[in-house]
């Protein structure tokens, strides 16, 4: 089993490498000198152009500038923004904790209503099922950004109970100005949850060793807690490790359209304002979370399957 | 020695003769896949015919009539700046379908060549193009479209660019897996024995049996992209306004605020209408059935020797 | 009461002693719309059987016959929305009219089942210490180190070496052989009064199936247990049972001691299963086959079920259903079946 985690290990550190590999050289493909993408729409003087391209060793070859940007990043040191002239990481700093919650809020929704609603379908064929499918194909289809502008419209301007924008200050205000983009993320992502959770519970369900414990005289709900669920419960981490992941990227929109000021709504912002070396930082830290995410539901549908764990001794 | 072999037992007469092709496929579908086949393709002609069916031009401002509500004039109503929503709903329908098009055959181009190599091959171009998917399939195409933004400016092209690129995994691991299914059937080695090319058994065999796969697929792609486009839009990094696209009009933040629903639901909805048919119809021709084919077994009875 | 006996020819049920088992006038139906739509399919039609204590009954049929429905009746293991007409009574015990709380001590304690595939009726993610141990802990409050002692003594018995060792492995780390064996053990560890077997050698290699046969049929002598044993297999049914029930499309048509069958079989499905068995010592040019596909309860006509197939089907095997009636020492449900066998006795 451990060889089994240090290979993914592996894997994941690898993936982390080329992505930032590709950030990083995005950067060379665009039309003009990299220095010119870093000064955007801004026409410096030539004093200040030698100056930057000294400060960012644009001189060197490009494996240097690389390793040199990489090892930066390990430190911590995310580069400087070409619009304020701080540090990037100061910029990300806040904005990370707010993501970083936003996130995990969101999840707790779609946890909680997406096992539930997957669970009451799995468990209650028929007219219960039939309406939690409805309600599913229906919500995977709604994607955040109109799950913004629904729950603005409906929650924050015409009932007034959350703020449309922003988040307040304070620990309670801030759940308060989490829980309306906590939604928008979670709407889509509860469907996906709700109908793999219906999916693996139904497998289970139908599978031959729970008539075996049935006809042992199990009790009802032994069975369904020691066959059902605890055999569904693998492909319902894994789902919820994959959603996240996704979540990650979702912030991109959602953020913006709250104004939340995490390092979703920064990535947009530094777009806009073509400030390239927040926009490379803040990329590579969503694109690490994306990647993390991703690695670990791999790692747990590897772990939790004795089959796997034990590589196939047979006696 | 000779072996006989038991004929199945012929039908019962009075079995109707083999349904039509649009029978056929109105089985396979099913009553909502029919229904979202039927939206999807009122869209396109909407989409096709928009100069000929608006009623008003989408860009026509009339400030006076800023925010009007559903009328004789305007079916609809008006936007922020009195532009007729109906006519930009119908133009927008364009901007809206053409990019997730491109997206999707963008990748298909890319992918179904790779894919089919790797399937064929096997081996260590197999193990190449699968790793090369892995690692793109790693970033999120979002994220990706906003590199290429940030790179070479705000529009269609970047972004559809990008989630080009992001969305070849997506549909080329697909063709991938059904493709080697496919190249362990014993028809192939029979092709191959017979002296056909490797691209004439790929193209026209192999590709032609996992077609129904791709083609469902790609449909739930094209549901993908249009969200992605979409949000993009939304974020004004994509289409840009003035354009008329669904995605563009959701951001109107003055209708959001001041309380104008129509002018951003009624985008929003056709948006999610649109993803929710395509999937539908998508995995319905990828396999997923809802109900078997023949509906009726036709009723057997077996041969025996009644005296 | 559960002792009046319609059927004379029961040779081992003697009337005093309660019969562990009987089945009266079962017919099971089907959900509608579970095997194609429209009304309920019936896939069990009028059984009638009986077990005495100690007694090994093999029930033999082709596909669809409904061989194993019949021992999910009698475990109530029906799929949802089966109907179930008919009677079926354990100890005397009418087993459809017993309360949830009732239900699972019977199925606890009185009865066991064997099930044909191990490996799918066994929890992959769960160790065979587990297993084997959580109908006891849970049902009867064993503790777990007293379980998992009795659990280990009893795969001892079913001869499985280093017990211990073996309850804290995984399924998958055994073979299908050892993992029936498990699933023996485990039905011997509830200490039921009756056995289902429900083909439990069929998805086994032909060299493990003698050991696991032999297995269950020297520990139900041991422990006087009654025994079903279903099988598709005539020859291994005869072998293991004293008696043996030959069904067809949810009906039983014949059922006969044991050595009996193999001289006086009667009705003609059992010969045609009798003369399908391939030998090694003949020659033959072409295998004799029973002609057509045996059929389901719902597909059967207003007449014999075996009609279609029947070589010496006339009108009225095809009109009227025929019933079970004595014939030799065993019952057997033909019309035909006496003039039938001066034929075969003169041939």
């Amino acid at each position: 089993m451990g060889r089994l985690a240090l290979s993914r290990l592996g894997g994941l550190v690898t993936t982390l490498l080329l992505s930032s590999l590709v950030i990083f050289g995005s950067l060379y493909l665009a039309p003009g000198s990299p220095e010119d993408v870093l000064f955007g729409s801004r026409t410096p003087s030539a004093a200040t152009r030698a100056a930057v391209r000294r400060q960012l060793h644009l001189n060197q070859p490009l494996p240097v500038r690389y390793w040199d940007w990489l090892t930066g990043v390990l430190h911590g040191d995310l580069g400087r923004s070409m619009v304020t002239g701080q540090t990037v990481s100061s910029r990300v700093g806040d904005g990370l904790g707010v993501t970083l919650a936003l996130v995990a809020l969101s999840m707790l929704l779609v946890v909680l209503f997406g096992v539930g609603l997957g669970t009451a379908a799995a468990l209650r064929p028929g007219p219960v099922d039939s309406a939690a499918n409805t309600v599913t194909s229906v919500t995977v289809a709604v994607p955040p950004f109109v799950a913004s502008t629904l729950l603005i419209s409906g929650f924050a301007v015409h009932l007034g109970w959350f703020p449309a924008s922003g988040i307040g200050t304070g620990a309670l205000g801030e759940l308060r100005g989490l829980v309306l983009p906590a939604c928008a993320l979670a709407v889509i992502n509860c469907g996906f949850l709700a109908r793999i959770t219906r999916n693996a519970l139904r497998e289970q369900l139908a599978r031959e060793h729970v008539q075996t414990a049935l006809v042992r005289g199990l009790p009802r709900w032994a069975v369904l807690r020691d066959h059902v669920f605890r055999n569904a419960v693998p492909p319902i981490v894994t789902a919820v490790a994959l959603l996240t992941s996704g979540m990650f990227a979702s912030t991109l929109v959602v953020e913006t359209a709250f104004a939340v000021p995490g390092i979703g709504m920064l990535t947009i912002s530094s777009v806009a304002q073509k400030d390239f070396p927040v926009v490379q930082a803040v990329s590579l830290l969503l694109v690490a979370a994306f990647v993390i995410c991703n690695a670990a539901s791999d790692l747990i549908q590897a772990l939790v399957d004795p089959r796997l764990r034990t590589a196939g001794r047979t006696a | 020695m000779t072996v006989t072999l038991d004929h199945p037992p012929a039908t019962a007469p009075g079995r109707p003769a083999t349904p039509g092709r649009l029978a056929r496929a109105r089985t396979a579908l099913g009553g909502s896949g029919s229904a979202a086949a039927l939206f999807l393709l009122a869209v396109l002609l909407v989409a096709l015919a928009a100069p000929l069916l608006a009623p008003y031009n989408p860009d026509l401002q009339s400030l006076l009539d800023a925010y009007a509500g559903p009328s004789g004039a305007h079916l609809l109503g008006t936007d922020g700046l009195g532009r007729d929503l109906l006519s930009r709903l119908m133009f927008g329908a364009r901007t809206s379908l053409l990019g997730p098009a491109l997206v999707v055959s963008v990748a298909l181009l890319v992918g179904i060549p790779l894919a089919l190599a790797a399937a064929w091959f096997g081996g260590l171009v197999h193990a190449l193009v699968a790793r090369i998917f892995d690692l793109v399939y790693a970033l999120p195409g979002l994220l990706l479209a906003v590199l290429a933004v940030a790179l070479f400016g705000p529009g269609l092209v970047p972004a559809v660019a990008a989630l080009s690129i992001a969305y070849v995994p997506f549909l080329a691991r697909i063709v991938l897996a059904a493709a080697r299914q496919q190249r362990v059937n014993p028809y192939v080695d029979a092709l191959c024995v017979q002296g056909f090319g490797a691209v004439r058994i790929a193209v026209r065999h192999i590709l032609r049996n996992i077609a129904p796969v791709v083609v469902g697929q790609a449909a739930i792609a094209f549901g993908y992209a249009l969200l992605d486009l979409a949000s993009l839009s939304y974020l004004g990094l994509a289409v840009q306004a003035p354009t008329a696209d669904w995605g563009v009009m959701v951001s109107d933040s003055n209708a959001l605020m001041g309380g104008y629903w129509l002018p951003i639901l009624a985008p929003g909805l056709l948006i999610v209408l649109s993803v929710l048919s395509l999937t539908v119809v998508g995995a319905r021709i990828s396999g997923e059935r809802p109900q078997p084919y023949l509906r009726r077994r036709s009723r057997t009875r077996p041969t025996g020797a009644a005296a | 009461m559960s002792t009046s006996q319609p059927k004379a020819a029961q040779p081992e049920a003697s009337p005093q002693r309660t019969p562990l088992l009987e089945i009266s006038g079962l017919t099971v139906r089907l959900a509608p719309g579970a095997a194609g739509g429209g009304a309920a399919k019936p896939v069990l039609d009028g059984i009638d059987l009986s077990l005495a204590p100690g007694e090994a009954l093999g029930l033999v049929g082709e596909s669809g016959s409904g061989k194993s429905m019949t021992v999910r009746a009698v475990t109530r293991l029906l799929p949802p929305g089966a109907e179930l007409d008919g009677a079926i009574r354990f100890e005397g015990r009418d087993v459809a009219a017993m309360t949830p709380a009732e239900l699972r001590g019977y199925r606890d304690s009185g009865v066991g089942m064997v099930f044909q595939d191990p490996r799918a009726h066994i929890n992959p993610t769960r160790r065979i210490g587990a297993f084997l141990t959580e109908a006891l802990i849970r049902n009867r409050g064993i503790s777990r180190r007293t379980a998992r002692g009795r659990a280990a003594a009893v795969l001892a018995e079913v001869g499985i070496d280093d017990p211990v060792r073996r309850l804290r492995q995984y399924p998958h780390e055994l073979s299908g052989g050892m993992l029936q064996r498990v699933m023996i053990a485990s039905v011997l560890l509830a200490d039921p009064r009756l056995i289902l077997a429900d083909e439990p050698t069929t998805a086994l290699d032909v060299t493990i199936q003698a050991e696991v046969v032999g297995i269950l049929d020297r520990l139900r002598r041991e422990r006087g247990l009654g025994m079903v044993f279903i099988t598709h297999d005539l020859d291994l049914a005869l072998a293991v049972c004293g008696r043996v029930a030959v069904m067809y499309a949810g009906r039983i048509v014949e059922i006969r001691e044991a050595e009996a069958l193999h001289q006086r079989a009667a009705h003609p499905y059992t010969l045609g299963l009798l003369g399908s068995r391939p030998s090694i010592d003949a020659r033959a040019e072409r295998l004799n086959a029973v002609p057509g596909r045996p059929l389901s309860a719902f597909e059967a006509g207003p007449g014999c079920a075996f009609a279609d197939r029947c070589a010496h089907a006339r009108t009225v095997c095809q009109a009227t259903r025929p019933e079970l009636e004595p014939f030799r020492g065993g019952l057997v449900r033909c019309h035909r079946v006496a003039e039938i066998s001066m034929q075969e006795a003169t041939a």
